[in-house]
């Protein structure tokens, strides 16, 4: 059983391919980094898999009506937008707006527990607006954790957080995937990838160069052919570590 | 909830005084029995052909513009929208001076109205074909003030080429707005559309909710986004459309009372779409009230005493927001 199957997903804009035959599954229990260099077209699959966009090829969340593939997937957009000054508790409780509005409890418990997930029970009655940016990145996630979704997709849900929020948010994304969810997460950071991940997804201009557990996707001759980057990784007694040396010209 | 209470109560006692207002001072009991058809039958005539028609419209128009005016914020996300953005109040204005130029006004009680109507449904079809049904939100803000500019330099250009200045007089004043001297007949035209449009945008809370989180956002949640446009413009069209048509351009109302209980709805766009039409009604039928009180014998227009009202209002809150920020 997957949670999320691709096959040759084509997204076109004009008539050049952004994402090209991408053809993916991903199974309960996988935390997936999506990684690769700016304009690979991670957004675009992620929104494409989704059905935010127009593009051929089969994906199987849009082959279910609206409502029902917000139950099966919570998307986390790149953007952060906190239109009106709710609070916070507002905000994250937007999460269960594809649910029965009538089972209330459950409603309220889901809040709670993605609110106490993300560190933020101390804000729930905060203005989400006046929060900081970082912060407001926290409500965000914690929003798309109250959707309580077998899969949830994330786009660069870590830029802009101190370290510690960082490895906070992706061990939270980590125990999801081991409570028998799935995580698809696209990041730049690929330390973290590699430690946090149970397999990474390599794009490289549309397609996928590598796909894989994360110390053999992330090999010397890929980040020099896909980063264009000199470097290595690391074993060490902590986990892996990325020595990124020098561009590559 | 206590919201909604004390707005409906304050809609309540508005209605009233509004109801026992005239030139003949009469008792409350005799304005209600009057209302519903009993006791002396020229009370009944003053309060059923008179009063009613003018209390009920401005209550109809204001809630069709309050609510309007937070389904049109919440939809853009700005809090400086409001309904005639998108050129339906500018276009109906222009099909009601159409009426008043050509006489078609004075052959026929309805007909400005009607045309009022035809050229507001006319400028719903303009923008979709402009905007297309899939059209963002930018591009129905443009299609919007393209239509408005077209309205507005056609009302200009009637104006331009009359060659009455009893109709230029008539069509300048009823561009002021007011709902005196509106018969049972302008009720019951607006009131179906009013209802109808009303009953579109207040299903709207839930997708505005979503929309909190933008457009991604919201469609990721299961809103439709090409189904939500749609209802906010028919919505939009019927309930603006149809108050337009009878009472003229009444501005500000659904640009402030959204902004006004903005903050005593937790900023929730969904409680907001109710309590703004709780809210308009009450603001319009206050502005009525006010008309009738301050010069009864000038016919001190609505629209003017409105954006008298509401242009200080405003400015009031942008140095609130200031100060706040």
């Amino acid at each position: 059983m997957s949670l999320l199957s691709l096959e040759t997903l084509t997204v076109r804009r004009g008539p050049c391919p952004v994402v090209d035959g991408v053809s993916l599954k991903i199974a309960p229990g996988e935390c997936v980094g999506l990684i690769g260099p700016n304009g690979a077209g991670k957004t675009t699959l992620m929104r494409a898999a989704l059905g935010l966009m127009k593009h051929e090829g089969r994906s199987s969340l849009t082959d279910l009506p609206a409502r029902e593939r917000a139950r099966a997937a919570a998307w986390l957009p790149q953007s952060r937008e906190i239109a009106w000054p709710v609070t916070v508790e507002t905000l994250v409780a937007l999460g269960r707006l594809p649910h029965d509005s009538r089972a209330g409890d459950l409603r309220a418990e889901a809040v709670l527990r993605a609110l106490d997930r993300m560190g933020l029970t101390a804000f729930a009655q905060r203005r989400a607006t006046e929060l900081s940016g970082g912060e407001q990145a926290r409500v965000l996630i914690a929003r798309a954790l109250a959707q309580e979704a077998p899969l949830l997709m994330a786009d660069e849900p870590i830029a802009g957080l101190d370290p510690a929020a960082q490895i906070a948010t992706l061990r939270v994304f980590q125990s999801l995937a081991q409570e028998g969810h799935a995580v698809l997460v696209s990041l730049h950071d690929l330390t973290l990838a590699a430690r946090h991940c149970t397999r990474l997804i390599l794009l490289d201009r549309g397609r996928v160069a590598a796909d894989g557990p994360p110390l053999t996707v992330l090999s010397e001759a890929r980040l020099a052919e896909v980063f264009h980057l000199r470097g290595h990784m690391l074993e060490t007694g902590d986990g892996p570590l990325l020595q990124a040396i020098d561009v590559l010209g | 909830m206590r919201l909604a209470l004390s707005l409906s109560a304050l809609v309540f006692a508005l209605l009233l005084a509004s109801l026992s207002l005239g030139y003949a001072p009469l008792p409350p009991s005799t304005v209600l029995r009057g209302v519903v058809g009993a006791g002396d039958p020229l009370h009944v005539m003053v309060m059923q052909q008179i009063r009613l028609p003018r209390t009920a419209l401005a209550a109809l128009v204001g809630a069709a513009l309050g609510l309007s005016g937070a389904a049109m914020q919440g939809y853009l996300r700005n809090p400086l929208a409001e309904p005639g953005l998108i050129g339906v109040s500018g276009s109906a204005a222009l099909g009601a001076v159409i009426a008043l130029q050509t006489g078609l006004a004075a052959a026929f009680a309805l007909a400005l109205p009607l045309m009022a109507l035809l050229f507001a449904l006319g400028a719903v079809a303009l923008i979709l074909l402009l905007a297309g049904p899939r059209g963002g939100s930018l591009t129905l803000i443009l299609a919007g003030i393209a239509v408005s500019a077209l309205a507005g330099a056609l009302t200009s250009l009637a104006l331009n080429l009359s060659s009455n200045p009893y109709a230029t007089f008539e069509i300048v004043f009823w561009m002021m707005g007011s709902v005196a001297d509106r018969s049972l007949s302008h009720l019951a035209l607006a009131a179906p559309l009013v209802a109808l449009g009303g009953a579109v945008l207040l299903t709207l809370g839930r997708g505005l909710d979503a929309l909190t989180l933008g457009e991604d956002g919201a469609q990721a949640l299961g809103v439709s986004m090409t189904a939500l446009r749609l209802k906010l413009l028919f919505g939009t069209a019927a309930a603006v459309g149809a108050a337009t048509a009878v009472a003229g351009a009444v501005g500000f109302v659904g640009l402030v009372v959204p902004h006004l209980l903005r903050p005593l709805c937790g900023a929730r766009p969904s409680r907001l779409l109710w309590a703004s039409a709780l809210g308009g009604a009450a603001m319009l039928l206050a502005a009525d009230i006010a008309v009738r009180l301050v010069l009864p014998e000038r016919d001190l227009k609505l629209g003017v005493v409105m954006a008298l009202i509401g242009a200080p209002l405003f400015l009031h809150l942008i140095y609130k927001t200031r100060r706040g920020g």
